[in-house]
């Protein structure tokens, strides 16, 4: 006899297919995206090959082009920013969750919070206005003096330069590690808190093995999202960063991002070839969040896993 | 060592009272049991034996607890813990360690690094425990690979491995299955050559098969305390018999 299917398995097919077939889209746009990416800068690939990336000229009047100023500016913004604001962003987060009492706790965070609504705009105009001015008199003359010695803080002070773009992407992505960081600390139980206080911790140390421990691949997380957003991010940077394609290993140089390059050149992109060039950018700059994003994955799955046979959140 | 004298304790939620003035002696090397329906106060009171209940925000304790002699209120809960372990009702070993980690966990906290040291008082802790035989040979498995029962005696080695002097344990057979919560009950008659031992529990028979001495709460207030034969043939509250021959709770 063959049995007949009961009638809620419609709706089941209906939701298999639904979701499977938005999981297709959202695969194929991306591959789609890449695709249209690498077509359109056919050109550039073509004439430059591999020399591309290392390339360090930047010339449109003598078509030649290279793209590691740019990639250069990037990555250096970004580990800026992460450098400060991951340690600050993770302090804010163990303030809020484990220290702070309820009512600083919903105003301080609150007042994060607040700051990624802060438009990359109003942050790049401060940047011109009140950073910009800050760093080339104050700050930047007081790191060369003592630590001028190291190459990074070498040379004249601007305040539109690297430091800059690293510090204003440093305030975009402090909320995003903050916000995160916490919420992944607030939702580790309080048995694992008590686990170790009742071994004889202190504060800090009950912080250490019973809420860092428990929550370390989601801070992971959290501070990668962080240099997602500080990759790709354009206007702020490209207001404060000087837009030279200059690579120098002083953080009080001018230099040049790769989102920048693409939205102020675009428009005067003539020739093919040109155009063809800040494609291949703008697919360097697919490439490497893509690549990030799988590292990412990776090295939050290594650290979930845990020792052997186990499992974190 | 480890003889726990309680004096007119109070202890309150914010503005709600739970414990209404308890005063009791708890031998050393005995087992006590902590008996009474849901809410009555057990936890409370177990909780300010380690000053656990002051780590909650808006909680306040009066009154006094002498161990050997000496008020816990004198010394810092940091070092108190170190003297007065505690097992939780839930299993919560620490999911980012292996299982040797866990059991060394407090021992690292006190500063020590010495292999030799770790490794010998994690086998001590874990044959105490009665867990050794089922994982030396995994000892680098994480924590939380292990069954309930195993992992609520990864807790109790946990505990043990800092070598307190008392043991205080709230319902910690309560999420376990029957057999778990067998090898639990002989573990704990075991350990109290070594240790004293205060343990909550909802389950009287197992009160009466464990306890040297039972102490019965009821809202608040200790009702009776006393050797456990006696609570349980010949209680001297009513509320006590009542309780105890199922009349309510
Ligand atoms: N964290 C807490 N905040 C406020 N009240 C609490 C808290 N924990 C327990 N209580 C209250 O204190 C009383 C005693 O609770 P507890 O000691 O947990 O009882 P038991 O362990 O005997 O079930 C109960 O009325 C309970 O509602
Ligand atoms: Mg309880």
């Amino acid at each position: 006899m063959k049995k007949k299917r009961p009638r809620a398995s419609w709706g089941d097919r209906i939701l298999r297919s639904a979701s499977g077939l938005t999981a297709v889209l959202v695969v194929g746009i991306m591959i789609w995206l890449g695709w249209e990416m690498f077509v359109s800068s056919r050109q550039s690939l073509h004439q430059f090959g591999w020399a591309f990336l290392g390339g360090r000229v930047w010339d449109p009047v003598h078509r030649i082009f290279g793209a590691l100023p740019f990639i250069y500016g990037t990555l250096v913004t970004s580990i800026v920013a992460l450098v400060i604001a991951g340690p600050i962003g993770l302090g804010v987060a163990i303030f809020l969750s484990e220290m702070a009492p309820a009512t600083v706790r919903s105003v301080v965070g609150f007042l994060v919070e607040l700051l990624a609504a802060i438009p990359s705009v109003v942050l790049g105009l401060w940047g011109i206005f009140v950073l910009a001015p800050f760093l080339g008199k104050v700050v930047e003359p007081w790191l060369g003096r003592r630590l001028g010695f190291i190459p990074l803080f070498h040379g004249a002070p601007v305040g539109v330069d690297l430091l800059n773009g690293g510090l204003i992407l440093a305030i975009m992505i402090l909320p995003t590690i903050a916000s995160i960081s916490r919420e992944v600390m607030t939702a580790v139980p309080t048995v694992q808190r008590e686990a170790a206080l009742a071994l004889g911790a202190t504060k800090w140390e009950m912080i250490r093995i019973g809420v860092l421990a428990y929550a370390k691949s989601g801070i992971i997380g959290s501070v990668i999202l962080g240099l997602g957003r500080a990759l790709g991010e354009t206007m702020a940077v490209t207001m404060v960063i000087g837009n030279m394609p200059n690579i120098s290993p002083s953080l009080f140089s001018t230099a040049y991002s790769m989102a920048a390059v693409i939205a102020n050149e675009f428009t005067e992109a003539t020739y093919g070839l040109y155009l063809s060039a800040l494609m291949e950018v703008g697919l360097i700059l697919f490439a490497i969040t893509l690549l990030l994003n799988i590292f990412a994955r990776l090295l939050v799955w290594s650290v979930a896993r845990g020792p052997k046979g186990g499992h974190l959140v | 060592m480890g003889n726990l004298s309680v004096r007119n304790l109070e202890a309150w939620y914010g503005a709600q009272k739970a414990l209404l003035g308890i005063t009791a002696e708890i031998p050393e090397k005995q087992v006590t049991a902590i008996i009474g329906p849901s809410g009555c106060g057990k936890s409370t009171f177990i909780r300010c034996l380690n000053r656990m209940h002051d780590t909650l925000p808006g909680a306040k304790v009066s009154g006094d607890i002498l161990l050997d002699g000496k008020s816990i209120y004198d010394q810092h809960p940091v070092f108190l813990r170190k003297t007065v372990g505690m097992v939780f009702q839930k299993p919560n070993p620490f999911p980012s360690m292996s299982i040797y980690e866990n059991v060394v966990a407090g021992l690292r906290l006190n500063g020590e690094r010495r292999k030799a040291k770790l490794r010998a008082a994690a086998e001590k802790s874990l044959r105490m425990a009665a867990l050794w035989d089922e994982v030396h040979d995994r000892l680098n498995y994480s924590g939380v690979s292990l069954s309930g029962g195993q992992q609520q005696r990864l807790c109790i080695a946990r505990a043990l491995a800092v070598e307190p002097s008392v043991l205080l344990m709230d319902e910690p057979a309560s999420a376990l299955d029957p057999i778990a919560t067998q090898r639990i009950e002989e573990l704990v008659t075991a350990l109290k050559k070594t240790y004293t031992i205060v343990i909550v529990t909802h389950n009287m028979q197992q009160a009466a098969r464990i306890a040297d001495f039972t102490a019965f709460f009821l809202n608040g207030e200790l009702v009776e305390f006393g050797p456990t034969s006696e609570i349980f043939t010949k209680p001297k509250d009513k509320r006590t018999e009542d309780y105890i021959t199922g009349r309510f709770g």
